[in-house]
């Protein structure tokens, strides 16, 4: 620690070449946080303690078929589950048919099996007792400037009402908020009632797109699942059930494989920066020879003087890349209001972590040619110029 | 003043990059045309080439730096070609799907095919429409299909692994509506039966797709009895007999859409009016080729913001390096560049050289980063979930000439903007005191 003024002067002995360099590190880690945060929000997609909890079932056939409401009471006689909602892809459209609203018919129940969202109790009640009533997200109401109160038109794109009109009316009574990150797409998500749809339209007629149960004990969730699909096991509507989280996993990675992107990125971006502050760590410690060798002159051990050097690479590392990651969280956030659909994760103490580790390693790797080189320094030849 | 100077160079370059990246390739000939004139035919252009060829026969003293300015601009260069391949090779297999001379019926206000459903009676309504193509019989070339989506195991995958695949249960007449399609293995399937004949996409991306398996399509057992290619779309996809698809999902007589042949592009219109005209329907037509473009749009546009915007970054990133480097080349040389100018040679020779010499560099690490994107993702397939469909998509990357091209404009940008500001100080530095310097 008591070098640390030393290091610091002959990291800015040359101003210009420092913070050239100290840019490029600042973009590299920019780009990791970033992309890191795109990665870890894709890997964390469903996975929330709640999340844990609950199953989905849904169809066998595949994810757009419909499964008897009737199963319903069937699910919640397996020893294990607590409680069983369930919920109807609605497909709805507001004011073009091609502005799509993620928007869900669901069961009364629905929202009691997600703790994580926030729903004041006098909308929860207003829900239950308006036939036409919707719960909108917050991020939604915000974008289209809904109020508690107001009518709005809604197009199906999936679904008309009895008389062949596929134009659908419904009142806003409250707002839902994601109090966790991982449902945060319900910030963008529209809850009518499942019983109102069904009435509404003939092409129903009493099936649920799937089922969400939450178990008592999450040790016993493969049980569960298993003796779930059991009840409908060689009928004609067989059933799928998974953890919520395998769920969205196995929807993430039908998506795309961020992880093969990112990492091919990162790959030729941490390339490029080991080679770049590689080389100015060398032209740093080559115009300093013979200021090296006064050192050792002066007493300083090879080790110590290597340790220097070392020391200012990972310095240099430090700075540009803590830069880069605060820099970083600064732009993921306004990704994140930007695209609130798509899972992004905060730039959080993981993220981090990571990119501390790997400041410390490159800075390791790019200071250990010229600090070798530095310690093997001949005090003679050094300062004789040869 | 020193600032505001600065600030002017930093507009005129924005506004030369703007234009440099909107020019087209003929532009670029022109501009290397006038300048390899004023080279060959000026006396500064002479100095100016003279210069050059004495930095870049001193490079070899500089690998090292040097190696930092290619490859930090081959990085940048092959991860945006990269990511612009994919967006690309994304939009390129939908485009291909469709066709201004087949259209696609669907319900009214559906966004996509598989959100469509058209009862039994329109769909024999439909293909009497005017402005549709007929057969050797005289039979209209219009296909009702029904789409759904089925779970599959993937290829490769852990045995609980499955994924989503496009099946699309076809009349006799889709294949004359769809003449790009092939047979090239075993057989097409038999109307009444349970078979399948699936797209090459598919059949990379789900296990058991091979003629003569079995796979449990429903409740049911299916037999693959022959795989087709179209280079489109629809290679991603399972297709089996109508009436018996239709019958395992359940849908009864209703189908999704009905896709025409029509007799010329110009007929769409007047089909599109038969259609608006007839009480009997509620429906709404799209060319093909409109419909998968519209498809295609919001994808590939996130793919392409994503690309650029990455790849801005890493070259903000490339551009500090090639300055690092080019400003300690400029120093390194302060003495001859000095030495020139007192002899006589004036600013703008030595500007032009080391922007040159820049350039060069630039230009290589361009070359390296598009050959690199060119051999590793030319043609490699990745899938995804694509917008309006229920299946996996599988599409390759393309790394077509004019990406090739935006890159090494990209490239030489990031080389100009590097070399620029060194330049100008080896041109600034007073000779005095340069030659004085050790």
């Amino acid at each position: 620690m008591k070098y640390l003024h030393l290091i610091w002067a002959a990291l800015f002995r040359r101003k210009t070449r420092t913070i050239l360099t100290l840019v490029s590190i600042v973009t590299a880690f920019l780009l990791f946080g970033m992309l890191d945060a795109v990665r870890s929000g894709f890997d964390d997609a469903g996975k929330s303690a709640n999340g844990a909890q609950r199953l989905q079932t849904g169809s066998k056939l595949s994810f757009i078929d419909t499964l008897p409401q009737g199963l319903g009471a069937q699910l919640e006689q397996v020893p294990g589950v607590k409680s069983v909602a369930y919920v109807n892809w609605f497909g709805g459209a507001y004011q073009d048919p091609h502005n799509q609203i993620f928007s869900f018919a669901v069961s009364d129940n629905y929202l009691d099996q997600y703790p994580e969202i926030e729903v004041s109790p006098e909308a929860r009640q207003a829900f239950n007792s308006t036939r036409t009533g919707v719960i909108v997200g917050a991020e939604l109401a915000k974008k289209y400037n809904w109020k508690v109160g107001d009518k709005i038109p809604f197009q199906s794109t999936i679904f008309a009402q009895r008389d062949g009109s596929k134009n659908w009316s419904f009142d806003i009574v409250g707002v839902m908020r994601a109090k966790e990150k991982s449902a945060s797409w319900y910030d963008q998500m529209v809850l009518l009632h499942w019983k109102y749809f069904d009435e509404s339209t003939t092409y129903n007629r009493g099936m649920v797109g799937w089922y969400v149960s939450r178990v008592n004990d999450i040790s016993q969730s493969d049980r569960v699942a298993k003796a779930i699909d059991a009840i409908s096991a060689n009928s004609d509507h067989e059933t799928r059930t998974q953890t919520e989280q395998a769920a969205s996993a196995s929807w993430m990675k039908q998506l795309a494989d961020i992880g093969l992107i990112v990492g091919s990125i990162m790959g030729a971006v941490f390339f490029t920066l080991l080679l770049l502050s590689g080389n100015t760590m060398m032209q740093a410690v080559r115009e300093r020879t013979s200021e090296l060798a006064v050192l050792k002159t002066l007493g300083f051990s090879s080790r110590a003087v290597m340790a220097m050097v070392l020391a200012e690479s990972v310095l240099l590392l430090l700075i540009g890349g803590v830069l880069g990651l605060l820099l970083a969280m600064f732009m993921v956030g306004g990704m994140r209001a930007q695209m609130g659909n798509m899972p992004i994760s905060s730039v959080d103490g993981g993220i981090w972590m990571r990119g501390l580790l790997l400041m410390l390693v490159v800075g390791l790797l790019v200071g250990a040619l010229p600090a070798l080189r530095a310690m093997r320094l001949n005090i003679v030849d050094a300062l004789a110029g040869r | 003043m020193n600032f505001l100077r600065n600030l002017g160079w930093c507009v005129g370059l924005a506004i030369i990059l703007y234009i440099w990246i909107q020019l087209p390739w003929w532009g670029l000939l022109v501009l290397l045309g006038v300048f390899a004139l004023w080279m060959l035919l000026t006396r500064r252009g002479q100095q100016a080439a003279s210069i050059t060829a004495v930095g870049i026969s001193t490079l070899k003293q500089r690998l090292g730096s040097s190696a930092v300015v290619v490859i930090g601009i081959a990085g940048v260069v092959g991860v945006l070609v990269a990511l612009l391949a994919m967006s690309e090779g994304y939009a390129d297999t939908l485009r291909r799907t469709g066709s201004d001379d087949t259209a696609i019926v669907m319900r009214g206000g559906s966004a996509s095919e598989v959100m469509s459903v058209l009862d039994h009676d329109s769909t024999v309504v439909i293909p009497q429409a005017a402005g549709i193509a007929r057969d050797a019989q005289g039979k209209p070339l219009a296909s009702p299909e029904i789409v759904v989506a089925a779970n599959l195991p993937v290829r490769g995958g852990g045995p609980d692994e499955e994924g989503s695949v496009q099946v699309r249960g076809v009349g006799e007449q889709a294949w004359g509506v769809r003449p790009e399609l092939k047979i090239v293995a075993g057989r097409k399937f038999q109307p009444g039966m349970r078979e399948l004949v699936v797209g090459t996409g598919a059949q990379r991306q789900f296990a058991n797709l091979q003629p003569g398996r079995q796979v449990k399509l429903g409740s049911q057992v299916w037999t693959v009895v022959g795989v087709f290619a179209a280079g489109n779309a629809f290679d991603s996809e399972v297709w089996g007999d109508a009436d018996t698809v239709a019958d395992t999902y359940r849908h009864g007589g209703s189908r999704s859409a009905v896709t025409v042949k029509l007799s010329d592009p110009k007929a769409f219109s007047s089909f599109n009016a038969a259609l608006a005209a007839d009480p009997r329907l509620a429906v709404e037509a799209d060319t093909t080729g409109n419909y998968f473009s519209k498809q295609s749009e919001g994808t590939s546009k996130i793919i392409r913001v994503i690309g650029i915007s990455v790849g801005l970054i890493m070259a903000i990133g490339a551009m500090f390096g090639a300055l690092n480097t080019m400003f300690a080349a400029v120093a390194a040389r302060a003495r001859e560049i000095a030495t020139l100018r007192a002899i006589g040679f004036r600013g703008l020779p030595v500007v032009v050289a080391i922007l040159l010499e820049t350039m060069l560099l630039a230009l290589l690490g361009g070359l390296l980063g598009g050959l690199l994107a060119w051999l590793i993702f030319n043609g490699y397939t990745a899938s995804t979930m694509a917008a309006g469909s229920v299946g996996q998509l599988s599409f390759a990357f393309k790394v077509s000439p004019e990406l090739l091209l935006s890159g090494l404009k990209w490239a030489l940008a990031i080389g100009f903007v590097g070399g620029f500001f060194p330049a100008i100080r080896a041109a600034q530095l007073p000779v005095t005191t340069a030659l004085r310097e050790s």
